[in-house]
């Protein structure tokens, strides 16, 4: 017995899928990007459909010099903590500018969007509060809920009148209750009834945390996500982001009209005791967001290569979910298709993410495909015939 | 409506058996994960149903503690007494 044995089984599935298709599926070695649609895999020019880079902002030129000129001027990194050494100037500029763009009094920016919830969601509900989860929620929240002492909940996902049923059962209970829903649900591409949430949330009176981190510059007037979209912003005590997404760089926040966040700061482990983003970073998050905010041109164009990307795969007989947003998931019913259709798909140019149960809802396997702005329509209709390739492939060799 | 503890094995395993995956002969002292081949999201899943069906929320801290069909029907009627 060592203390390695745990993970024999882990390794076991892995010679599996590697089996199943040659490659190791967690071990794409991205080469370089040769812009934000394109990478080199295995030497190849690869299309990207799988890198959540919605607006292609990663490549964004003004992010890019907002970068190198801060790194010149500042250095590499902060060495230390947002409540010790590591709050610079740039930060509390940030702070303010992700508040202003929310309409909000007040921001806390993470060093991740992973650490933003496991924070926020920790911190927020104690002892003695309950938190109300949707069934699929993201790994950062589930994991939150193991940081936390609060009692957890689930609710069906997407389900208000779930949602409902079961704060009504914590009717005359002691204790906060805090509802955690996201805005696109990131391995299905779902969007959350928002305004049916909300509505849930001022009957009851409980709490509410909107993880905007796959809708955050994708959907709304403005691109501040699902909460504005539906016109309910003010129904959402919290709102949790990221900026590896939309933005392009990595970090995460969280915005809020209560005062009563800059307290949070000071309970709030996953804030306290990690190193706080580096400056340039924050240069280049500062960068993409005024091209975001300068360009809603961005969010059209997304929006209509999701349409065009979701529509093609359906035509090919693909099951996707219904929604269109620039998460298209391809649900496929065995491991096995899904590996032997991933690897094809690689090895003809096109490059997704493979997930798996029990990372997955309903334990389908999905090819889960991200769609950008940046993607021009002949792209989009490449990558629809590479499905269609790769599918007439595996036929023929079944 | 008061439940007992065995009133509730009962409820489960007739909730469980009319899933064909599940084996046949399982009673009251089955393991839920090792028996069952549940995993963690196949057991959340499940508890959700039985949930529903006697209108009670089992906090997820309180399924780390539960291995056997009997555990989960005591923790349930404990939750509907208000404990």
């Amino acid at each position: 017995m060592t203390i390695f044995d745990k993970f024999r089984g882990i390794e076991h599935r892995l010679e599996e899928l590697k089996a199943l298709g040659g490659r190791n599926p967690f071990d794409v070695v991205i080469e370089r990007p040769l812009s934000s649609t394109v990478g080199l895999i295995e030497g190849r020019e690869t299309l990207l459909f799988g890198t959540n880079n919605y607006l292609g902002l990663s490549q964004s030129p003004h992010a890019i010099e907002a970068a190198c000129e801060t790194v010149r001027s500042r250095g590499v990194g902060t060495t230390g903590s947002r409540i010790a050494n590591g709050t610079q100037s740039l930060h509390q500029q940030l702070e303010r500018r992700i508040a202003d763009f929310f309409g909000q009094t007040h921001c806390m920016v993470f060093s991740t969007g992973y650490q933003a919830n496991l924070g926020m969601i920790s911190t927020l509900a104690g002892k003695d509060d309950y938190l109300l989860l949707d069934a699929d929620s993201h790994a950062s929240i589930y994991d939150a809920s193991r940081l936390g002492h609060a009692q957890v909940i689930r609710f069906r996902h997407n389900d208000p009148e779930d949602l409902h049923k079961r704060l009504r059962r914590l009717d005359g209970t002691p204790g906060a209750k805090l509802v955690v829903i996201e805005g696109i649900y990131s391995m299905t591409g779902n969007v959350v009834p928002m305004a049916e949430m909300a509505a849930v949330k001022r009957e009851t009176g409980a709490t509410l945390l909107v993880d905007e981190a796959h809708s955050f510059g994708v959907l709304g007037p403005t691109g501040r996500g699902v909460a504005e979209a539906a016109g309910v912003e003010k129904d959402v005590d919290f709102i949790v982001g990221t900026f590896s997404k939309s933005l392009g760089t990595v970090g995460g926040y969280c915005v809020s009209n209560h005062p009563e966040l800059d307290l949070v700061r000071l309970h709030c482990r996953p804030y306290m005791f990690t190193a706080s983003l580096p400056p340039e970073v924050i240069a280049a998050t500062m960068a993409a967001l005024e091209d975001m905010q300068a360009q809603p041109e961005l969010r059209t164009r997304l929006m209509e290569n999701a349409a065009q990307f979701h529509g093609g795969l359906n035509k090919l007989g693909l099951t996707t979910g219904k929604t269109v947003s620039p998460v298209v998931a391809v649900v496929l019913d065995t491991i096995p298709e899904a590996v032997a259709l991933w690897n094809q798909l690689l090895t003809l140019g096109l490059y997704v993410n493979l997930s798996l149960p029990p990372a997955t809802p309903d334990h389908h396997p999905l090819l889960r495909c991200s769609v950008m702005a940046t993607h021009t329509p002949e792209q989009i209709d490449c990558a629809i015939e590479i499905f269609q390739e790769a599918m007439t492939s595996l036929k023929a060799e079944a | 409506m008061s439940e007992t503890v065995p009133d509730v094995s009962v409820l489960i395993i007739n909730k469980l058996l009319a899933n064909p995956k599940v084996p046949r002969n399982i009673t009251g002292s089955s393991k839920i994960v090792e028996d069952l081949a549940f995993d963690s999201l196949a057991v959340m899943n499940f508890v959700m149903e039985i949930e529903d069906e006697l209108d009670v929320s089992v906090p997820l801290d309180r399924l780390a503690e539960i291995r056997t069909i009997d555990d989960l029907a005591t923790c349930i009627v404990s939750l509907k007494k208000g404990a």
